[in-house]
């Protein structure tokens, strides 16, 4: 029933702490100029925008897209906005594929950021609500109680969280566009980095950055008119599920792994581990590797960390994750799920450069958000499933 | 293209002022007569998406707490979008049409009252060059008025209809905020609140919620009686600097309308998202509506203008006449962004 | 002229101001609060006991309907230790961020430990409330200074697993 999409263009940002070079339209039009020019297309070439930010406060600009869709070659074109906290950028990419796969366009030009530089994401994140409980410390003080649940769980090595940091670290040297890059950087540098939310270290975090992604996705006419190779989307899911409830597990949550199982099933795999080659997953603090990575049934329960441990995930195991430093070395919030949902599909495209994981034929592409329930993937192969 | 129909709309009565209930209150009633009219089991909804914004509600990641008034356990396939409903819709809509669902949950909901909505709304300008103006949602619209009457395309008497026809219409309407009997002559002999708009010619300030269920072919023929199809929908947007624009048409408008294949037959109503009466005026025209098609017998904005719902109720509302048999086939408008900016146009048919 | 620097940003300092009503449920926890007293309350269709007080039950989306009153006494189920300074925080740093099981309670509560050193804080560990001088009492959860250790023994990591 549904067409097949294909990402025929990938395009990003350089990330930064600051872009004070570029306004938010100048930030969104470096990605989407980027994405256009590896597709061969020009403004006029695209039917339909999608846009995706987290919460209009971190910008001070209530729906900014209303303003940048000029810039982006919207007028007379529809344009959508998604917003789903931290997966909004794999959320956005879902949508945009949806309209091609819906035969409703031939080729869309979807678009993340995030300029956290301007207005204060910091602030807006921890806004003292009147008659609510605040969020103590931030994002770090609310995942560190749930990461110390999850070393409990899984009996994990006290050192897993650090040796993931050093892996995503050293990758993002590979990556032209990460914002932290950290040249001979060691173990004992991560060890050693002022411990922020015992256990999260500040080497084991992400930063604040201001950054875009865009992706041109087309149909199968769209797809072989590409200059490039184009990554073939095999199937998307998403799920939600409440923040808070009696017996909810925000470790492994039930959201993530139905998410993973429905995409599994949509994609023909049955063996996640041999048959996806590489993933980008959103960890935007390092104990989020192992987590996921039973969270998505790459390993069993309790022992994700095995795989950091083996090497597993590194650039050269069997499965490598975060290739191109993740979130971990750049954290535009808007645009960092789409990165991973990009990355997975340039891996597939042979075009990952430094970080390209050879022979990639299939990848996972992951992002959260909120406290850890919402979830949005995709897998992207080289040919139409 | 998947056969794809409203099966039910349920909305809470629009308030000035919202004390009683928080906005998971207010939606829990909403949904649930929302899926319990669709005569779809909750756990068998393929897909839910929700309009909102950060910014009406006062704080980042409104949307999350609406979530605990759907009981998403087992979990769901949801999203969400930073616009009224009825994007939300549209993405719902094609959803279904990739197959990735048969049925679909679509809410929305707003409580503006908490702010001051029209300098909220200043916050929805380009940052760089126009917010620091600060100039306001409803001098922005009197700008779009004035531009109107000096083209000689309306007349504040004209305007002043509108609000008449609104308001009286929506004394039949149990939800609307703004309803009664006012005379022309007396809107006319008002001040003018932000020249060349008074009082009446702008929406209430309302606090709401609204739900719609919609689903694909077969199912929606099995569990309602005369489905509301949506033969078309399409959506465009403009250039956002109102002084690239002729403020006095809506080409976004005529667009959605054509692709939507509005014109392809009669239409017997249409519902038009119009904060203002000058923006009903252009819309009309925009559409090229004849005179016997009625405009907006639920009140319309003018009678209770939820942000953020407001563009969904129409489609609710459009859908709802064409459930109860009294309509054949309808419009329904609705709007983004200052002066119309950007607009979406569904069209509804009963079978 | 020609030879003026460049803009290359502006500062727009923006106010807006919000009213927030605390509506229902929210208000009655409220109310209890200010009496020293913290209100839980139960969803009909699992029975869970949520804390604080919520008109909703986000697992079920129905309506909670039985007040339940909790004492400000429970258990440390997960924790962090924060070492970077943070807004409105009384306790010296570092402080010890939990997720605190209430008896009676369903779902944890999230609170700060203090009192002790944060290296004696452990999962298990069992705290009761340190409550605000009476007459600065007010409609809000910062009566509630911070939780310390109640000298209990503590709770085994098979009873509270469910809740982590």
């Amino acid at each position: 029933m549904a067409e097949n999409c294909a990402v025929i263009g990938v395009g990003q940002t350089q990330h930064d702490s600051k872009r004070i070079d570029v306004s938010q339209v100048g930030l969104v039009r470096e990605a989407a100029l980027r994405a256009l020019e590896d597709a061969e297309l020009d403004w006029k070439d695209i039917d339909a925008l999608v846009i995706g930010k987290a919460p209009d406060l971190f910008e001070g600009v209530m729906m900014p897209e209303l303003f940048l869709a000029d810039a982006l070659g919207g007028a007379g074109k529809p344009m959508l906005r998604v917003h789903t906290a931290g997966s909004v950028g794999g959320t956005t990419a879902i949508v945009a594929a949806s309209l091609v796969q819906a035969g409703v366009h031939e080729r869309v030009l979807t678009v993340a950021y995030e300029k956290q530089s301007e207005s204060n994401a910091m602030w807006a994140l921890s806004i003292q609500l009147p008659f609510q409980q605040g969020v103590v410390a931030g994002a770090g003080g609310y995942f560190a109680p749930l990461i110390r649940a999850y070393i409990r769980r899984a009996n994990a090595p006290e050192d897993t969280g650090i040796r993931v940091a050093l892996k995503d670290r050293l990758n993002a040297l590979k990556n032209p566009y990460a914002h932290l890059k950290f040249p001979g950087i060691t173990f004992e540098q991560v060890a050693q980095s002022p411990m922020l939310w015992d256990p999260i270290r500040y080497l084991e975090t992400c930063p604040s950055s201001d950054g875009a992604c865009a992706m041109v996705l087309g149909n199968a006419k769209a797809a072989k008119r590409a200059p490039h190779k184009s990554a073939w989307v095999h199937a998307t899911a998403m799920r939600t599920e409440p923040t808070q409830f009696a017996g909810r597990d925000q470790v492994n949550p039930r959201a993530g792994k139905d998410c993973a199982k429905e995409l599994y099933a949509k994609a023909g795999i049955t063996r996640p581990r041999q048959d996806i080659d590489c993933a980008e997953i959103y960890v935007p603090f390092s104990w989020f590797e192992p987590m996921w990575m039973e969270n998505l049934g790459f390993a069993p329960e309790h022992e994700g960390w095995k795989m950091t441990y083996e090497g597993a995930t590194a650039l050269g195991g069997d499965m490598p994750v975060n290739m191109s430093g993740g979130v971990l070395s750049s954290n535009p919030i808007g645009a960092s799920g789409m990165l991973r949902f990009a990355e997975a599909a340039n891996q597939v495209r042979g075009l990952a450069g430094e970080h390209q994981v050879e022979g990639t034929r299939r990848a996972l592409g992951h992002a959260y958000g909120g406290g850890s329930q919402y979830f949005s993937m995709w897998i992207v192969g080289d040919q139409p499933l | 293209m998947r056969e794809v129909a409203v099966v039910s709309f349920a909305q809470t009565p629009y308030v000035r002022r919202e004390r009683g209930r928080s906005e998971v209150e207010m939606l829990l009633p909403v949904i649930g007569q929302a899926i319990e009219r669709s005569g779809i089991p909750k756990s068998e909804i393929g897909f839910t998406c929700s309009g909102s914004s950060d910014y009406i509600a006062g704080q980042a990641f409104a949307f999350v707490s609406a979530v605990d008034a759907l009981g998403a356990w087992p979990p769901i396939s949801e999203s969400h979008v930073e616009m009224d409903g009825a994007w939300a819709l549209y993405e719902a809509w094609v959803k279904i049409q990739c197959g990735h669902a048969d049925s679909a949950l679509v809410f929305a909901f707003g409580r503006a009252s908490m702010g001051t909505l029209p300098e909220t709304l200043t916050m929805q300008l380009d940052p760089y060059t126009l917010q620091p103006l600060g100039v306001d949602a409803v001098s922005l619209a009197a700008l779009q008025a004035r531009a109107l009457l000096d083209a000689g395309l309306c007349t504040e008497r004209d305007m002043a209809e509108v609000a008449m026809r609104s308001r009286r219409d929506a004394k039949r309407n149990a939800f609307a905020q703004l309803k009664g009997d006012y005379e022309v002559a007396k809107i006319l002999s008002e001040p003018h609140l932000i020249s060349p708009l008074r009082k009446h010619d702008c929406p209430p300030i309302s606090d709401g919620a609204a739900a719609v269920v919609i689903a694909a072919g077969d199912l929606a023929r099995s569990k309602c009686r005369r489905p509301a199809w949506i033969r078309g929908i399409d959506h465009r947007i403009e250039p956002h600097q109102p002084g690239f624009r002729d403020l006095t048409v809506s080409p976004s408008t005529t667009l959605a309308a054509h692709k939507a294949g509005a014109a392809s037959a009669p239409l017997d109503l249409a519902e038009l998202h119009a904060p203002f009466t000058h923006q009903e005026l252009i819309l009309r025209r925009a559409l090229a509506l004849p005179a016997a098609v009625r405009i907006n017998p639920s009140g319309g904005p003018l009678a209770a203008n939820p942000m953020m719902a407001a563009g969904l109720v129409r489609i609710g509302e459009a859908a709802q006449r064409i459930h109860d048999r009294d309509a054949g086939r309808a419009l329904a408008h609705a709007t983004q962004g200052h002066c119309l900016q950007q607009n979406l146009v569904c069209v509804l048919e009963g079978e | 002229m020609s030879d003026a620097e460049p803009v290359k940003s502006i500062v727009t300092p923006t106010r807006l101001a919000y009213e927030y009503t605390a509506t229902g449920t929210q208000a009655r926890f409220l109310d209890e609060i200010s009496r020293g007293r913290i209100l839980g309350q139960r969803c009909p269709a699992c029975h869970k006991v949520y804390v604080p007080a919520r008109a909703v039950c986000p697992r079920c989306g129905v309506a909670t309907t039985e007040p339940v009153e909790v004492p400000g006494r429970g258990t440390v189920t997960t924790f962090c230790v924060v070492r970077v300074p943070s807004e409105n925080i009384h306790l010296k740093l570092p402080f010890v961020a939990a997720h605190i099981l209430l008896d009676g309670a369903d779902i944890p509560f999230f609170g700060l430990v203090g009192d002790c050193e944060a290296s004696e804080v452990r999962m298990g560990m069992r705290v009761e409330a340190v409550w605000a001088p009476r007459e600065t009492w007010g409609p809000t959860l910062a009566n509630i200074r911070h939780f310390r250790p109640s000298g209990e023994p503590d709770v085994a990591f098979e009873k509270f697993k469910e809740h982590l």
